[in-house]
């Protein structure tokens, strides 16, 4: 095999098990994983471009209205995707999902006694420009209860999957905001290693903020790269 | 040179519907993906496949998320690092959410997937979201009906011999169509083997 994946870097990661979080408690693995050697299965991967997007797909502030602009606060989300040699990983598909100001889902299930906003629903994608950029233009998402122990509450925040240039590549997380005080008390931000936990966590970007439109955040992506060293 | 820290993963939540599966929940948004993956006259045997999620009490876990990517029937992966390429328009990759379906199963309708490199088994990748996972989960599924082709595939033999049955999709001869079917267990005495990719 010519082409192969560094490990993924489990130090950098959180566990299954984290019993703080309690739905890991029944759907963790319990057993170890299996080591896989890298084959064609692994190094490739679903690959979409910018011909499958929508034309605001990427701005959230517009994709849903019903007559009227989303309530909130606008922000305006940028960053690039890298692999973790430094190499920007151009014409990636990420999508979001959040909720709204008022820290509502649109989901049917989420039963959160908070506003649906009819010209927000919180969805959006966008592909990586050359240089491994994206842009979103969204609204500040709401914390919001939920019942994994007395009083609790998710602090804000923007879930992002990517696919990378390959399955093995594959991420799904979480971006918070700066001086969020919900975070020391949320099982989820606090189930990744502790030296790890600032790369979950945007930063307030006064040359992305558009005078007088929304205020700027930047959030940086790291994937596996590529092994440096050929394979046998 | 030092490598930059890989991003740590974050829990996929229960609410992920309305932006990765959002037609599949009725949501007015378009999908990139889902269960069905063949369009128009793309070569290879149609089979389905189908199965549920279990917790580690038993009970059907009605929030998953399930990823799939396969080769076509020739064992091409439509991506630049496959040299054969796939040439047939099939892309390869579904996506379906386990809480429309009346028995929150997943459900996939595809083509036979061939032997990738010769030497593997026809496969299908899957990768596992939910609530309560904060990592995703790489399992695999083989095909009951290949049995020669099984006993010699290398990451099969990778697995302990008790445990290979987890990976293998059970050709339901009764139905009319291919249809094949796995359950994922995340615990329990049939817990699935989950590869580190
Ligand atoms: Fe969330």
């Amino acid at each position: 095999m010519s082409e192969s994946y560094a490990p993924r870097d489990w130090s950098s990661q959180p566990p299954y098990l984290h019993p703080d979080y309690k739905s890991t408690v029944l759907r963790a693995p319990t057993k170890p994983l299996i080591p896989i050697r890298q084959s064609l299965s692994e190094i490739t991967g679903p690959v979409y471009g910018q011909d499958r997007l929508g034309a605001l797909d990427a701005d959230l502030t517009r994709n849903a209205v019903k007559g009227a602009e989303p309530i909130g606060e606008r922000i305006i989300v940028t960053g690039r995707v890298l692999d973790e040699n430094g190499r920007p990983q151009p014409n990636m598909l990420i999508e979001i999902w959040q909720a709204n100001a008022a820290g509502r889902y649109v989901h049917v299930v989420d039963q959160h006694a908070a506003p649906l906003d009819p010209n927000f629903l919180g969805g959006g994608r966008c592909v990586t420009d050359g240089e491994g950029r994206y842009t979103f233009t969204t609204i500040k998402p709401g914390a919001y209860p939920w019942g994994n122990h007395d009083n609790a509450w998710r602090p804000a925040h923007i879930h992002f999957s990517l696919f990378g240039p390959s399955l093995s590549t594959r991420l799904v997380t979480q971006m918070y905001f700066p001086g969020d005080p919900l975070l020391a008390f949320d099982p989820i931000y606090m189930g990744t290693p502790a030296d790890c936990r600032e790369l979950l966590i945007s930063r307030f970007m006064l040359e992305h903020t558009q005078p007088l439109f929304a205020l700027g955040y930047e959030f940086d992506f790291v994937l596996r790269g590529r092994h440096q060293t050929p394979v046998e | 040179m030092s490598k930059l820290r890989q991003t740590p993963s974050q829990t996929v939540g229960p609410f992920f519907a309305y932006a990765l599966t959002p037609e599949q929940y009725g949501y007015d948004f378009a999908s990139i993906a889902d269960g069905a993956l063949v369009e128009g006259d793309v070569p290879g045997q149609r089979i389905r496949i189908e199965g549920r999620v279990l917790d580690g009490n038993g009970d059907v876990v009605p929030d998953a998320m399930i990823e799939i990517w396969q080769a076509d029937e020739q064992g091409r992966y439509a991506h630049p690092a496959d040299p054969r390429g796939s040439n047939v328009g099939f892309k390869g990759f579904g996506r379906m959410g386990t809480g429309t379906d009346p028995e929150q199963r997943f459900i996939f309708d595809t083509i036979k997937p061939g032997s990738v490199d010769g030497a593997q088994a026809p496969h299908i990748n899957v990768i596992v979201f939910m609530r309560g996972l904060l990592l995703h989960a790489y399992t695999r599924m083989y095909f009951s009906d290949e049995a020669a082709a099984n006993a010699r595939d290398p990451v099969l033999a990778s697995v302990p011999a008790e445990r290979r049955h987890t990976l293998i999709a059970l050709k339901d001869e009764a139905s009319a169509g291919a249809v094949y079917r796995l359950d994922i267990h995340m615990q329990g005495p049939n817990e699935t083997v989950f590869f580190d990719v």
